[in-house]
Order: C-alpha cells, then sequence, then structure tokens
C-alpha cells in the first residue's frame, strides 16, 4: 500500500511535467500557427473566458480527490446568478441580493453534503438530481426573463481590468483562491484528510477521520465557489438569464481529470489543476485563432482527455519495468491510436476550413 | 530507477511528437514532422486573407453550427461576398450558449478581421464583447437575434409585426378566392408575437377588398403538435364549410397540414401561415397547403454582409437615416436604434420550394 502510494506520487509529479512540456508545445505551436496569439492583450481578454471554470475547478479538486464528484456546479452557478439577479430586479441593493445568494449557496452544497454524507448515498446519482433541481429553481425565479441593468461596481467583477494592466479582476480574484486552496490541501491536515479518504474511505474512518464531517465541508466549498463563479459570469455578461453556465461542469471536470487529480480519488495537485487550465485555455484560444470550428474544438479536447488517463497508466506499468505482454501491448495500442486520431482529425478539420 | 525514468521520459517524448506529428498529410506511417511546421502553411493562407490590403474578411457568427436556417443564412452571405469582392467565413459554436459564443468572439476580435455579423445567443451577454469589437474598430452587426444597442452598431431585423399579419391575410385571401370561412389556429393564447399578428390579421380583414372574408374562429395549439392537430380536426368538424387555416406558427402549420390531408380535404381546405420549407414541402407539393410565408434566411445572411461592408466602408455609421445599397435586393435606410428591417416576408410555394433547404 504504502509503496503503491509513493509511486503514485511520483507519477503525478512526472505528470506535471508533462503538462508543462504540452504546454510549451502548444503556446509554440500557436505562436507559429497565428500571429496574433503572442499579444499580451488578446492573451489577457481570453483568459477572462476560463476564470469561472477556473473557480470552479479549486474546489472540484478536493470532490474529486476523495473519490466523489459534483455534477451540480453549474446549477448552482445558475441559481445563485438567478436568485442575485432576480432579488436585484425586485429592487434590492446588489450586494445585499450577492450575500443572500451566497447563503442560499451554502444551503444548496449542504442538501448535497447532507445526501452523500449522512445518507450516504453515491454523489453521482445524487448531484445528477440536483443538477436538474438547481437549474428548476432557477428557472421558476427568472423564467424566460433575464435580470439586467445591474451596476458598474458589480459588472467590474467580471469585466473590471487593473488599471491600464489589461489584467482582468477576476483572474486575481482566482489567482487568490487558487493559493488558499493549494496550501489548504497540500499543507494542512484537512488536505492530508482529503486524499485519505480517497484512497481508503473505511481505513480513514477507523484511524479517526472526520469522514462525513469533510465531506459536507468541500461539497459546502463547492457550492460557494460555484456561485462565487456565477456573480463573476454574470458580471461578465451584465445580465442574469436561468440558463446561465449550463453544461460548464463537464469542462470542470475534464480540467481537473486532465490536471491529474485521479477520478478514482487518493491523488492530485492544485498545480496539476491550474496547469490542466492553462494548457485547455491556450488550446482553445490557439484553435479559436486558427478557425476551427466549435465541434472540432470539443473533440481535440475529448480526445486529450482520454489521452490523459491512457498515459499516465501505461506510464506506470513501464516504470514498473519492461514487461511485454497482451496488457501493456493493448494499453500501448490504445494510446497510439487515440495520439494517431488526434493527429488526423487535426489535419483533417484543417483541410475542412480551408476548403471553404 | 533512474533508467526507468528515463524510459518515461523518453516515452512521453515520443507520444509527444506522434500526437504533435500525425497533422503532416506525407507522415501517415512514420511520423516525424511537427504540427507546427505541418499546418503554417495552411494558415498562413488563412491569416494573409485576412492581411492582404484591401482584401476585407467578415466573419457570419450563427447561433450554432448545424442548423439548416443558418446554413441557408451563410448561402446568401456567400453570394453577398463574391458579389463584393470580400471573403466572409461563417464561425460558430458548438452549441449555442453565450458563455461559447464570447469564446469564438474574443478569438476572432484578436485576429482583427474586417468586421462581425452575429446572431446573438443572449442580447445583454453579448454587448460588453460587441462594444470591445467596436473600440477596436472591427465594426458589428446582428442579425436574426439582436444584441443590446451598446454592442453592435445596427441590427438586421427579419420582419416587423404589421407586414407578417397583414401579408397572411393576403395570402389566404388569394389561395381561397377572396371568399369564404378561415380559421386561425395560433400558439398560446398568451404567445406575445402570435397575438400581435393576430391583431394586424383583423386590422386587415376589416379592409373593404377582404369582406368576402369571415373570421370563424381563433383556436390555441399551445405549440404542441398533438394539441395543434386535434384543434385543426376540431375546426373542420365544427365549420364543415371552412374554407382556410391561417397557422401563424412553425408547429401549427405542420399539423393543420396533416389534419387536413388525413381528413382527405385538399383543396376544400387550404392551409397557410408561418413555416419553414423543409416541414411544409410535402403539404405544397399535395396542395394542402399550397402557399405560405416567412422571411428568407438567405436574404437575412446577404443584407448582414452588404451592410457591414457599407459600414467597414465609411459609406454609413450606423446612425438613423443613412441610406445604403444592398446588392440585388435594393436600398435600405437604417431606423431608430439603428435597425434595418429586411422587407416583407418571402412566399414558398411549388415554384420556389427546391430552392430553400432549411
Amino acid at each position: 500500500m504504502k509503496l503503491n502510494l509513493i509511486a503514485i506520487r511520483r507519477g503525478v509529479l512526472r505528470w506535471e511535467g508533462l503538462l508543462v512540456i504540452l504546454i510549451i508545445a502548444v503556446a509554440f505551436a500557436n505562436s507559429q500557427l497565428s500571429p496574433y496569439f503572442l499579444n499580451t492583450s488578446n492573451l489577457l481578454r481570453t483568459t477572462s473566458d476560463f476564470m469561472e471554470i477556473g473557480i470552479m475547478m479549486l474546489p472540484m479538486v478536493f470532490v474529486i480527490a476523495t473519490g466523489n464528484i459534483d455534477l451540480s456546479i453549474a446549477s448552482t452557478l445558475g441559481l445563485s446568478a438567478s436568485l442575485m439577479g432576480w432579488l436585484f430586479m425586485g429592487g434590492w441593493d446588489i450586494w445585499l441580493a450577492v450575500l443572500v445568494a451566497l447563503i442560499a449557496s451554502i444551503f444548496a452544497g449542504l442538501l448535497n453534503g447532507f445526501l452523500i454524507a449522512k445518507l450516504k448515498l453515491p454523489s453521482l446519482a445524487v448531484t445528477i438530481g440536483t443538477l436538474s433541481f438547481y437549474r428548476g429553481l432557477a428557472y421558476a425565479l427568472l423564467g424566460d426573463q433575464a435580470a439586467r441593468g445591474y451596476p458598474e461596481s458589480f459588472t467590474f467583477l467580471g469585466q473590471g481590468t487593473m488599471g491600464s494592466t489589461g489584467i482582468p479582476f477576476s483572474l486575481l480574484i482566482f489567482g487568490g483562491f487558487a493559493l488558499i486552496f493549494g496550501l489548504v490541501l497540500h499543507k494542512t491536515t484537512f488536505g492530508r484528510y482529503i486524499f485519505a479518504i480517497g484512497n481508503n474511505e473505511q481505513a480513514s474512518r477507523f484511524s479517526g477521520v472526520p469522514v462525513d464531517r469533510i465531506k459536507m465541508i468541500i461539497f459546502v466549498l463547492s457550492s460557494v465557489m460555484a456561485a462565487i463563479a456565477g456573480f463573476i459570469l454574470a458580471a461578465r455578461f451584465g445580465s442574469t438569464r436561468p440558463d446561465i453556465g449550463t453544461g460548464l461542469e463537464l469542462t470542470v471536470i475534464t480540467v481537473t481529470v486532465l490536471g491529474g487529480v485521479s477520478i478514482f480519488g487518493g491523488s492530485g495537485t492544485m498545480i496539476g489543476a491550474v496547469l490542466a487550465l492553462i494548457l485547455v485555455g491556450i488550446l482553445r484560444f490557439g484553435m479559436g485563432l486558427i478557425n476551427l470550428q466549435g465541434q472540432v474544438q470539443d473533440i481535440i479536447i475529448g480526445l486529450l482527455l482520454i489521452l490523459s488517463i491512457l498515459l499516465p497508466r501505461f506510464g506506470k506499468q513501464l516504470a514498473s519495468g519492461l514487461n511485454w505482454n497482451r496488457g501493456t501491448i493493448f494499453r500501448l495500442a490504445g494510446v497510439v491510436t487515440v495520439a494517431v486520431l488526434f493527429g488526423i482529425f487535426f489535419f483533417w478539420s484543417r483541410t475542412l476550413v480551408l476548403a471553404r | 530507477m533512474r533508467n526507468k525514468r528515463l524510459n518515461l521520459l523518453l516515452v512521453s517524448l515520443m507520444l509527444l511528437t506522434v500526437l504533435a506529428a500525425c497533422g503532416d498529410p506525407t507522415a501517415t506511417t512514420v511520423p516525424v514532422a511537427t504540427t507546427a511546421a505541418a499546418t503554417t502553411a495552411a494558415a498562413a493562407t488563412t491569416t494573409a486573407a485576412a492581411a492582404a490590403g484591401g482584401n476585407k474578411t467578415f466573419i457570419l457568427v450563427p447561433k450554432a453550427l448545424g442548423i439548416p436556417y443558418f446554413d441557408t443564412a451563410n448561402k446568401g452571405a456567400q453570394e453577398a461576398a463574391k458579389e463584393l469582392g470580400v471573403t466572409v467565413t461563417y464561425q460558430g459554436s458548438a452549441t449555442a450558449d453565450a458563455t461559447q459564443q464570447i469564446q469564438l468572439l474574443n478569438s476572432l476580435i484578436a485576429q482583427k478581421v474586417s468586421g462581425l455579423a452575429i446572431s446573438a445567443n443572449d442580447a445583454d451577454a453579448l454587448a460588453p464583447v460587441g462594444k470591445a469589437a467596436i473600440e477596436q474598430k472591427i465594426p458589428v452587426v446582428s442579425w436574426d437575434s439582436n444584441i443590446a444597442p451598446s454592442g453592435r452598431l445596427v441590427h438586421i431585423n427579419q420582419a416587423n409585426a404589421e407586414d407578417i399579419g397583414r401579408g397572411q391575410i393576403q395570402l389566404i385571401s388569394k389561395l381561397i378566392g377572396g371568399k369564404g370561412k378561415i380559421a386561425i389556429l395560433s400558439a398560446t393564447s398568451t404567445a406575445p408575437n402570435q397575438n400581435t399578428w393576430i391583431g394586424f390579421m383583423k386590422e386587415e380583414l376589416k379592409k373593404p377588398e377582404n369582406s368576402g372574408l369571415e373570421l370563424v374562429a381563433t383556436v390555441y395549439g399551445d405549440d404542441q403538435d398533438e394539441k395543434s392537430y386535434t384543434e385543426a380536426q376540431g375546426l373542420m368538424k365544427t365549420y364543415p364549410d371552412l374554407k382556410g387555416i391561417i397557422s401563424p406558427t412553425t408547429v401549427g402549420i405542420a399539423a393543420s397540414g396533416r389534419a387536413v390531408t388525413d381528413a382527405k380535404k385538399i383543396g376544400q381546405v387550404i392551409v397557410t401561415g408561418l413555416g419553414t420549407p423543409n416541414q411544409m414541402r410535402t403539404f405544397v407539393k399535395s396542395g394542402a397547403s399550397p402557399a405560405f410565408a416567412l422571411w428568407n434566411p438567405g436574404d437575412l445572411g446577404y443584407l448582414s454582409i452588404y451592410t457591414l461592408n457599407a459600414i467597414s466602408t465609411g459609406q454609413i455609421q450606423g446612425k438613423a437615416g443613412e441610406t445604403f445599397k444592398a446588392g440585388k435586393l435594393g436600398s435600405y435606410t437604417i431606423d431608430k436604434d439603428g435597425v434595418v428591417l429586411l422587407g416583407k416576408p418571402t412566399v414558398f410555394d411549388a415554384t420556389n420550394i427546391d430552392n430553400f433547404n432549411f
């Protein structure tokens, strides 16, 4: 068990190295493909497109590291932003509305946490349920209306930049939170408990880890951060519709898993997740710059995700000695197939675009 | 241990090369080149087109890709591009979602394209990014679906309520020979668009030339196929001498067409209203609905590109009262709030329906 843990941690360290290599490769490719990539103001403007995802990704690392999942975050985002918009339209002060929506998100997280930690229901099922439930509440509040007319002091959250530097304010918010979440995960007992639960929940329980309380806390954290992402997204849009942020949960989970956080729980780092966010961000931006169609972009990100799951498994096997049995060959074949598909697709989509 | 690590690093690098190299057309079996090298040439053509002096690149942005309605708009836009000697690229997000559309627009602004024509997924959410584009001297027009005025210079409106409402009565009058009982099958009783149109239909009925038409009932199918079908059946039962059904909603018109066909009353009861060519094709050919109306999305795309070009060349600035010419569609004047009206709805019938696919 102990040996295994060390091996996993090593694998993770190397995974981050690979992410850095990938980021450099993508950045280099982008700068070759488009003269508009290496432009500070362009890069900074596109950064704000990914901050909501990043903010929701931070607690998602906690959730996935414990071996759970939270699919309801985008709906919690929608609910909080809609509640805030609804109160604002009812004449409330915007910051008071934000406060109430934040409190509502705590309750949303408590409901998730209660069902998962206390009633021992699987998080996948519970959060699929609350995904529909919270989104439904958002629609109940706003219907087919949009809340709009937010004051500038609020829209600054999503649209503002730091003076003339062009650095989005939301990047600062994300950076601050990333630091805090990283320290909590890697430098505190709480963080160690998270990995312990992910590795073996039963054993952690027996060794006195307050498993249920920790699960409650991380699901509440997840909802609260989703609400904050919701405020930033609403501020960036300057309006709220009840369908705001639909589908973002899948992007968040993709980035988290791509960052090397094991979907089975027990391992992962905050720095890996942040690197994966940067990778997906510049990959998306680069693909946009060379005018790849939206569907093609989705497919490429999807293949990258599959690679990211296949690669470490294959690598781990290789690290434990070259042992050419049937399993190794199958895995190698899998990795190569996906990589080739990725490449063919990339090329094919280019010709498609050029054919127009 | 050290060896194993080295092994791993090598494998990672190898895979990375494989992953990066497949972009090379020559590397089918042994991938050796890098993505960058393989696609630079390809990308150069795209960007060169944008950068080459005088050759403008406008981008037509639909709500999402893969929707026939928007693809038809692109056809019109390409026609305009050919006439104007500009390049029009059709770029959209995978799903009709404001977040994705904003991401796309940010990368288009970064490329310094010559102009953006956008069908907005969210009027308010797209306003800030539209404003950013305009600040970078990239003209923005919205079409089909509006962007709030601060985020665009001109909005191309596909049709106005009065033209639609009055047009429906004129159409049914022509189809049934100006005489007989007619009924309206609408969406829900509270649907704002339909109610406005019905208001104008009633106005039009008051005109002396329409005195032969008698509106006997207005029923509501709630935009549900089953309910609309039942309501259409009910109309034919209650009024055996009914001559025509007007359904100003795409769900209702198709359901009415089916109800008339199933009741074997083709030719006796004429269906018309607002529909799309693909859903109405069989009814037009069978005679259940010889003609119906809708705006032509191709013209919408065509006009969007002409408008962008007029702004881009400095001919207009998007202010009310300015006029410009738009090729085959003729001359247009900008109304207040920077709105341009496409014109009267297009009538689709057996002579032209096969030219449309949406």
